[in-house]
């Protein structure tokens, strides 16, 4: 197997890449303008009706989650899958095929996504909006997927699958599962042939309707910005420091764990609701159970790195990785802890949940998103990472960017939180609700100015990427392990 | 066994699928059932209503509102009673929000008039001073689509028995009857509001978007 690294064929994984770049700054600009509207709100009104916070935020949500990250989740299946299994995807032509059919439906899909939410078409449902045309289109995608991934499977070399590979079939079942009975509706058009031809009724009805859509939207959550994102971190940090898995028991206690316990948590954000009480009661308990196997994977991933603390100086990617565990860590503890009932009496349907949502997904997904597409750079193009002062600039501008994010939306949702239940004297309502929205002010501009700082350093990522697809300085041989890195 | 499973790719996804798909069996299934019924004397969605739900979820209003009054002291005495699960059993899909940037709208017919509604959404700042909602000028130039409205209604009807037409429920009729009613309701919130082009498209036999949903907002009891 001398010199096998470089016989695989990236084409489907360049592609998938190209687009996470563009789709994380396309999503994250949205996100920090929407942001920008709740502190400054004459900015709602710059583009008529396409241009308000309540259309465009399910948009943010959906090109972030759907086009950044998954975009993300495949390019790194591309390469991880293939050297993992030890298989080049260009040995079968119809794996091939596949691969690159995947990429083009979904690119399709993507912007067919975009322009509908543009135009008001929803379903409402948190993360799962795309009325019943996109959402066999998606199913279509996730086949193909799924045909490319076990066809490469198939074919592989080394019998064993590597952890990696185990989260990513994770990611293809949970999707499947949840997304399908999320997405169960009935096309109106197709009952009675009157009214709009995509239009759908939902299949639940109000509680129930909830009851399903939890259990897909946090799962989406876990399926989407943990488990594939846990594949990354097996497979990129112990490549680019060189250093074997901390334990491979605590991996597989790890994995099993989440599996199981995951599902259960949906109904955490459906407490003090309709649904039955002990469902509640689930939620809040598995929640808290969650801890174990995702400080499991995380500490598997820090102690990886035992004895080799002078890399975190060294590398900035290494910097990305061990500060996205860690994130990781802080976010899978932040939810438990929202998840408690007399927390979630005040967190709930304040700013501190969207704060949990993007410490997680900005510090743990983000990061290792950038990691892993710039640990791919060199090996996609055979030349060094064009700035290794850009990629530490960038990973300070990011962190100062996420720390302004969550920390001004713990105090403003905490703060908010206690003004809604505050009373007088006499036991009546101290605030009425508008004095608990102009208080955020402050609050609202300093996530936004966050936003921006981490969409500045986007930027950068992007740059430095275009700067090491295009610099003529070839490399000899592909890099073992640490990614070679420009001044 | 689990080196057996990493080796066997076929097994190892049906096991995965096993574990994941067990939660959703015992969570979900038990009370399917039981948490669909509706409250005694609860109504379906009148047409316009409903088009006026549509034009709530095309603008996301439920990304900012919330439709789920907690059963704290602190949340009913702002909203009014907390919410039962049967008042949803209508709701396809429901609305309860997950995030209150505005305040919580399941009871806001009971607090809040058409005259309000007219203003608020025009310039919400001119009966809200310090809100930073957005204006929805457009809803009052743009038409609510009856249409998919009534296609919706006549398909819950017929695919889920919900009990449009029967005795003490609300009427839906035929697509020409229940289009006359629905301009029939719609007259009544014109006549209410100040604005002309909106008086003037209604006198046409046309339904803005802010008709209806004013219809949606002053139903949610």
């Amino acid at each position: 197997m001398q010199n096998a690294a470089l016989e695989y064929d990236y084409t489907v994984a360049k592609w998938f890449t190209y687009l996470a770049i563009i789709f994380g700054i396309v999503g994250m600009v949205i996100g920090t303008y929407i942001a920008f509207e709740l502190a400054f709100p004459g900015l709602n009104e710059v583009f008529g009706q396409y241009g308000t916070f309540s259309r465009l935020r399910p948009l943010h949500t959906n090109v972030v989650a759907f086009g950044f990250t998954l975009s993300g989740i495949f390019a790194t299946f591309y390469y991880v899958g293939q050297r993992t299994l030890k298989v080049s995807i260009a040995e079968s032509k119809f794996v091939h095929g596949v691969a690159k059919l995947h990429f083009w439906l979904y690119f399709l899909l993507a912007a067919l996504m975009v322009v509908s939410e543009l135009m008001g078409i929803t379903t409402s449902k948190e993360y799962a909006e795309m009325e019943w045309p996109l959402d066999v289109m998606t199913v279509v995608v996730w086949v193909l997927w799924g045909m490319a991934m076990f066809g490469l499977i198939g074919m592989r070399r080394e019998k064993t699958l590597y952890i990696s590979m185990w989260y990513y079939i994770a990611t293809f079942l949970g999707v499947a599962m949840l997304y399908l009975f999320n997405n169960m509706e009935v096309p109106t058009y197709l009952v009675t042939g009157m009214g709009k031809w995509y239009h759908s009724v939902s299949m639940y009805a109000g509680t129930n309707d909830a009851l399903v859509q939890w259990w897909y939207g946090h799962n989406a959550v876990a399926f989407v910005f943990t488990v594939p994102i846990i594949a990354m971190i097996y497979y990129y940090l112990p490549k680019e420091s060189g250093q074997p898995v901390f334990s491979y028991k605590l991996s597989l206690l790890s994995f099993w764990g989440l599996m199981f316990v995951y599902l259960w948590a949906g109904s955490h954000h459906l407490i003090y609701s309709t649904v039955p009480d002990w469902m509640q009661t689930m939620g809040s308990i598995f929640s808290v159970v969650l801890i174990l196997p995702s400080w499991g994977s995380a500490i598997n991933m820090l102690l990886t790195m035992k004895g080799e603390w002078n890399q975190l100086k060294e590398s900035p990617l290494i910097k990305f990785m061990v500060l996205a565990s860690t994130f990781y860590m802080l976010s899978t503890l932040e939810g438990p802890i929202q998840s408690i009932k007399s927390v979630n009496a005040l967190a709930h349907f304040t700013d501190w949940i969207p704060g949990h949502v993007h410490d997680g997904t900005l510090g743990w997904v983000a990061f290792m998103i950038i990691a892993g597409t710039l640990h791919m750079a060199p090996r996609f193009y055979k030349r060094e990472i064009y700035s290794k002062k850009l990629m530490e600039m960038q990973f300070w501008i990011q962190t100062t960017g996420i720390v302004l994010y969550f920390s001004s939306m713990w105090i403003a949702g905490i703060t908010q939180g206690m003004m809604w239940r505050a009373v007088d004297q006499y036991g009546n309502l101290a605030y009425s609700f508008i004095d608990t929205v102009t208080v955020l002010h402050p609050y609202y501009t300093i996530r936004a100015i966050g936003g921006t700082l981490f969409v500045t350093g986007l930027l950068m990522w992007a740059y430095n990427f275009y700067k090491t697809m295009t610099s003529d300085k070839v490399l000899d041989k592909e890099p073992a392990f640490a990614s070679p890195m420009g001044a | 066994m689990f080196h057996w499973l990493e080796q066997r790719p076929f097994f190892f996804a049906v096991g995965v699928f096993l574990v994941i798909a067990f939660a959703g069996l015992i969570e979900i299934v038990p009370d399917f059932a039981q948490a669909s019924r509706p409250i005694a004397g609860k109504q379906p969605y009148t047409l316009l209503q409903l088009a006026g739900r549509h034009v709530y979820i095309k603008d996301s209003c439920n990304a900012c509102h919330s439709q789920l009054i907690r059963p704290f002291k602190s949340e009913t005495d702002r909203y009014g009673p907390y919410s039962v699960s049967g008042e949803y059993a209508y709701d396809r899909p429901f609305l309860w929000g997950s995030k209150r940037t505005g305040p919580d709208l399941h009871r806001v017919g009971e607090y809040r008039t058409t005259d309000w509604h007219e203003n608020h959404m025009w310039e919400p700042t001119s009966v809200v001073p310090g809100s930073i909602m957005p204006a929805y000028k457009h809803m009052f130039t743009q038409n609510a689509d009856l249409e998919t409205a009534y296609a919706e209604a006549l398909t819950v009807k017929k695919v889920f028995n919900v009990p449009y037409d029967k005795p003490g429920f609300t009427k839906l009729g035929s697509w020409e009857e229940a289009k006359k009613q629905a301009l029939e309701d719609a007259k009544k919130i014109a006549a209410e509001m100040k604005n002309q082009d909106v008086k003037d498209a209604v006198a046409r036999g046309e339904i803005p978007e802010i008709v209806a949903l004013i219809a949606y907002l002053n139903g949610l009891h």
